[in-house]
């Protein structure tokens, strides 16, 4: 069973979920659960396999050989030349493992979930495999169909399961999603036509340049239309309402895989086809990508409602992807995949305690009426410092890789770049140090001194919440045992995304 | 004067005669024998026949497959594998047609219910074979008399007599422009057989040179658009559909337009190949390209728009479809082989989707209470497998993958970008269809809405007939697997369309 497997095995789920009587709850939540398990099992068994295969080429030849790993590749429609092909590299690789935990944390955060739970689970897994066919699919064709599949189940549960304006927020964020992806039907069938109606193949596109005028007007059109998605300034704004209104398994994934989706695209379906178009448009990503760094952790600074705060975090650490992207260097870029897998676990951290562990238990995300937790749930505190501190780009946590070497490849293509990014910084370490003091700690200290300062009365108005459940705790501690992981011992992930980097750098596929 | 060879004519539209006799039948049984039945009895007694009929009339188009093209009565019709292909097509419609009416009640006449249905289904076939031009008016006629007539069987209901005689001024003027166009046509070309005026064009010089051919072009492509519904054409469609009993809305909507849209590509690719013009940006040519090109910019923009403010869900289907109709015409836009398998391709998947919509529509709204948006307020608690089959059918109007819908309107979309690939002249149209979908995506969603998010008042279960499930059920079968796996099809149309648009330059 190889990779491709993951996109079987939870459509398999899906189509299990289906014929379930509504009634049995359980049983249903048990099928989606080992359906994520195994998918997960099935994309890190052949994970490692594939590392060690990276690692013995490179020690061999100095470089990777061949980009691709070759999974199906078959005549889909003919007519059109559309083929079924799917492949994975140390590109997407990752993110295919990314996906595999968040999808199996979303459902331990989900385990709470009591109305219409075999529509959910539905809903639920038909996004998961989208989002593996996206990271798997090599013609871009495939590439569209599974990236569309993926954008409708986040209207239903979003609008069914959510809280705050969910039937606004879904609604916004299926538009943007849907607007975005316009554009990229257009930029898709511009470049079939442009590179003589061959192929939808993307490495097949790759070979055959496209003309270098075409290439200035397609590649903004592709490139806008995924980053969209990955929350790009100023096309974020779907963002921070999407999530804030999405139940907690929604949120996770929204920020932590379906914003990858987009800087994948960017990535895969415009960058790697049209060299001159990125060329001619990088200082402007660089610089709108720094902007939105800026402006998302500073919007992030302000904001009242706890869920708002990890939304406009989102938007900042997204932005980062971006700026490594356009960098275009080896560390810069090395960096944004690093930062994709790193964010995407970070933000499903963050997204979990506010929504399921805080939420669920306090309903409120007020800062104002919140106060006091760590006293009653001190493993949610603790698992936000966790993640807030990966977030902010601490030692030892993945995070730190990550932005660091996009501070190391953005310097290199502008020292201003760098700078203007490292404004962020302490905004960052302000919003995550002023929610963890408004929502953690005791309601009578002073604002913006730290934590931790000994209190011992409990707060009256949480004194009794639920305590942390099983499900919760095993999600929690996965992905924070990850984010330590790659931290500590970055090569896992690392050597293969260099090295799939490098290639692209070097104008091969 | 030839002597008329009857036996072929019998032989060639056997399945025709076989509708008609079925017709017949059904008419007298409810005459003689199941009137003194209770009404819904007596419904599907009479439906059965009709539906024994519509297979009956399978079995000659089937035995007539595979062989050569064939004309009768001096050339007025036309037998090939395509023609009865779309036969078949519309042999399929009626039957799912007749089975979503057998569940739905059309009133006291049933037997003249279903035989005038049937009537409609021999309309639209001999629309499909006609190759002249007066031959495809009376055939147009017939279909469209049979559809007024429909319509208006709400008998106790306002609307339903406001929309039939809306529907039937409406259709009376715009065959008016119909004759009127072709009459000009034969005047200058001095033929009315499609192929005939084809190389008759070819020796008037083209449009520049003759006004009235101009003239006869233009009051033929307005009297079709009528016909198809397209903006600025399209006032009848919205009440029309509201106000007919559900099944002969999705009727309408199905297999008049298959039909109509069959024929209308028939008069254009052949019988006006050359006149074509040309709807390039920045280089517009007069010809009908680019007279159709700005009915399906305009349909797109009005009916997607307009469909937003929309309440009731049959209007809501009435504006959708105008918006379809103008993805439709960017297929004949481009004016190639390719655009003539998309346009077939779509039409297919355009009326199995639409087909399935109505039929959830009308099998929930008559357990319901009405077909407004707010009767469908939490259907999918009551009605789970109809709210999916729902979900699938709008998701699939929307175009989204992996649905019949999304790849329909991708080759479209792809057809015309094909043509001028060079200068990408017909992507202003695209462009055009593609944001004007993702507005359609927000009333379709909207739909959707009330039938998953919202909670209803009335929280009772609603039971619907297995044979009516299993119908529906087959139909979004079938509209997914034209979307995961539309090579078979695609391949089977492209053949045909070959001899459809045969010695056609692009």
């Amino acid at each position: 069973m190889h990779v491709d497997w993951t996109i079987y095995l939870t459509f398999l789920g899906v189509g299990l979920i289906l014929l379930l009587p509504r009634e049995s709850k359980t049983l249903i939540r048990w099928v989606a659960l080992v359906t994520g398990v195994v998918a997960l099992l099935v994309a890190l068994k052949n994970y490692f396999n594939y590392n060690d295969w990276v690692n013995a080429q490179i020690s061999a030849h100095g470089a990777l050989q061949d980009g691709f790993v070759q999974l199906v590749n078959v005549s889909w429609i003919p007519a059109l030349n559309v083929k079924y092909h799917l492949a994975v590299d140390g590109i997407s690789y990752p993110l295919v493992v990314l996906n595999g935990f968040v999808c199996v944390t979303g459902i331990l955060f989900s385990w709470n979930i009591e109305t219409r739970v075999k529509e959910f689970f539905a809903f639920f897994l038909t996004l998961i495999a989208g989002v593996y066919g996206v990271f798997m699919a090599m013609d871009l064709f495939l590439l569209f169909v599974f990236y569309e599949l993926a954008i409708i189940p986040k209207y239903f549960i979003i609008a069914i399961w959510g809280s705050t304006r969910k039937e606004y927020g879904a609604m916004k964020l299926v538009l943007y999603s849907f607007v975005g992806s316009a554009l990229v039907f257009i930029g898709i069938l511009a470049t079939y036509f442009a590179a003589g109606g061959r192929s939808f193949d993307i490495l097949e596109l790759a070979r055959h340049p496209i003309k270098p005028d075409v290439q200035v007007w397609v590649f903004p059109l592709i490139f806008v239309g995924f980053a969209v998605l990955a929350g790009m300034w100023p096309f974020h704004t779907w963002a921070p309402t999407g999530h804030v209104a999405a139940p907690t398994a929604a949120s996770m994934l929204l920020a932590g895989v379906v914003m990858k989706l987009g800087s994948y695209g960017c990535l895969r379906g415009a960058m790697l086809l049209f060299p001159q178009g990125l060329e001619h448009w990088k200082w402007w990503i660089a610089v709108i990508a720094v902007i939105g760094i800026v402006y998302g952790a500073g919007v992030a600074l302000v904001q009242k409602d706890f869920k708002f705060i990890i939304g406009y975090s989102s938007v900042s650490h997204m932005g980062f992807v971006l700026l490594g992207l356009a960098t275009l260097n080896l560390i810069g870029m090395s960096g944004a995949v690093l930062q994709m897998f790193s964010h995407g676990i970070v933000a499903s951290l963050l997204f979990a305690v506010v929504g399921r562990m805080v939420y669920d238990r306090t309903h409120t995300r007020q800062l104002d009426e919140l106060g006091g937790l760590a006293k009653v749930i001190p493993f949610a505190c603790v698992t936000f410092m966790i993640a807030g501190a990966a977030s902010m780009g601490m030692p030892g946590f993945s995070g730190f890789v990550a932005e660091y070497q996009i501070f190391v490849g953005a310097f290199h293509m502008h020292p201003g770049l760098a700078l203007g990014a490292a404004l962020s910084i302490p905004l960052t370490v302000a919003y995550i140090l002023n929610a963890n003091d408004k929502v953690f700690m005791e309601k009578d200290q002073p604002a913006g001194g730290g934590h931790g300062q000994g209190h011992e009365e409990s707060s009256d108005a949480h004194a009794a919440l639920p305590p942390i459940t099983l499900p919760e705790r095993t999600a929690a501690i996965i992905l924070m045992a990850l984010l330590v992981i790659v931290g500590v011992y970055p090569s896992i992930m690392l050597n293969m995304i260099k090295a799939n980097v490098q290639l692209f750098l070097k104008g091969a596929p | 004067m030839m002597p008329v060879p009857y036996f072929d004519v019998l032989r060639g539209l056997g399945a025709e005669l076989i509708l008609t006799l079925a017709a017949v039948v059904a008419l007298t049984l409810d005459l003689v024998s199941a009137r003194r039945e209770e009404m819904t009895v007596r419904s599907r007694t009479v439906g059965t026949v009709a539906v024994v009929g519509l297979l009956a009339a399978i079995i000659p188009l089937w035995q007539q497959l595979g062989g050569p093209r064939t004309v009768l009565l001096g050339g007025t019709l036309a037998i090939d594998d395509l023609i009865l292909f779309f036969k078949l097509v519309i042999v399929g419609l009626a039957v799912i047609t007749v089975l979503i009416s057998m569940d739905y009640d059309v009133g006291r006449h049933v037997g003249e219910y279903y035989a005038v249905l049937l009537f409609g289904a021999v309309g639209m076939m001999l629309l499909i074979s006609a190759e002249e031009l007066i031959t495809i008016f009376v055939a147009l006629e017939l279909t469209s008399i049979s559809l007024y007539i429909l319509t208006a069987f709400h008998k106790g209901e306002l609307r339903s007599q406001e929309a039939a005689v809306k529907y039937f001024m409406f259709g009376a003027i715009s065959s008016a422009f119909l004759l009127f166009g072709l009459s000009y046509v034969f005047g200058v070309t001095g033929t009315t057989s499609l192929q005939a005026i084809r190389d008759a064009v070819k020796t008037t010089g083209g449009l520049a040179m003759s006004p009235l051919l101009a003239t006869g072009l233009l009051f033929t492509i307005v009297g079709f658009g009528f016909k198809v519904a397209v903006v600025p054409f399209h006032l009848w469609a919205p009440d029309a559909y509201e106000g007919a009993p559900t099944p002969v809305t999705a009727y309408i909507a199905t297999g008049s337009k298959v039909a109509s849209f069959f024929v209308l590509l028939k008069v254009l690719f052949v019988g006006f190949a050359g006149l074509e013009g040309s709807a390039f940006w920045g280089n517009f040519n007069s010809g009908w390209t680019m007279l159709l090109a700005v009915t399906a910019a305009l349909s797109m923009v009005l009916g997607n728009c307009a469909a937003i403010v929309q309440h009731n869900v049959k209007r809501l289907l009435a504006y959708s479809s105008i918006a379809h109709a103008g993805y439709i015409f960017i297929g004949l836009v481009a004016a190639t082989r390719t655009g003539a398998t998309s346009v077939l391709f779509y039409i297919i998947v355009y009326a199995l989707t639409n087909l399935g919509a109505f039929g959830v529509v009308a099998a929930l709204s008559s357990r319901a209470g009405g077909d407004e948006m707010r009767d469908f307020d939490g259907m999918a608690k009551r009605a789970p497998f109809l709210s999916l089959l729902m979900l699938i059918f709008v998701l699939s109007l929307a175009g989204i993958p992996p649905l019949g819908g999304f790849f329909g309107k991708f080759y479209l979309f792809a057809s015309a970008v094909q043509r001028d690939a060079e200068h990408f002249g017909l992507l202003w149209l695209v462009v055009l269809g593609i944001f004007m979908s993702a507005v359609s995506l927000y009333y379709y969603l909207m739909l959707l809405k009330h039938v998953y998010v919202i909670d209803g008042k009335d929280q009772s279960p609603i039971v619907t007939p297995t044979y009516l499930n299993v119908a529906l059920g087959l139909v979004a079968l079938a509209v997914i697997a034209l979307g995961v796996y539309p090579k078979p099809i695609l391949e089977l149309l492209n053949g045909f369309s070959y001899s459809l648009v045969a010695g056609w330059v692009h």
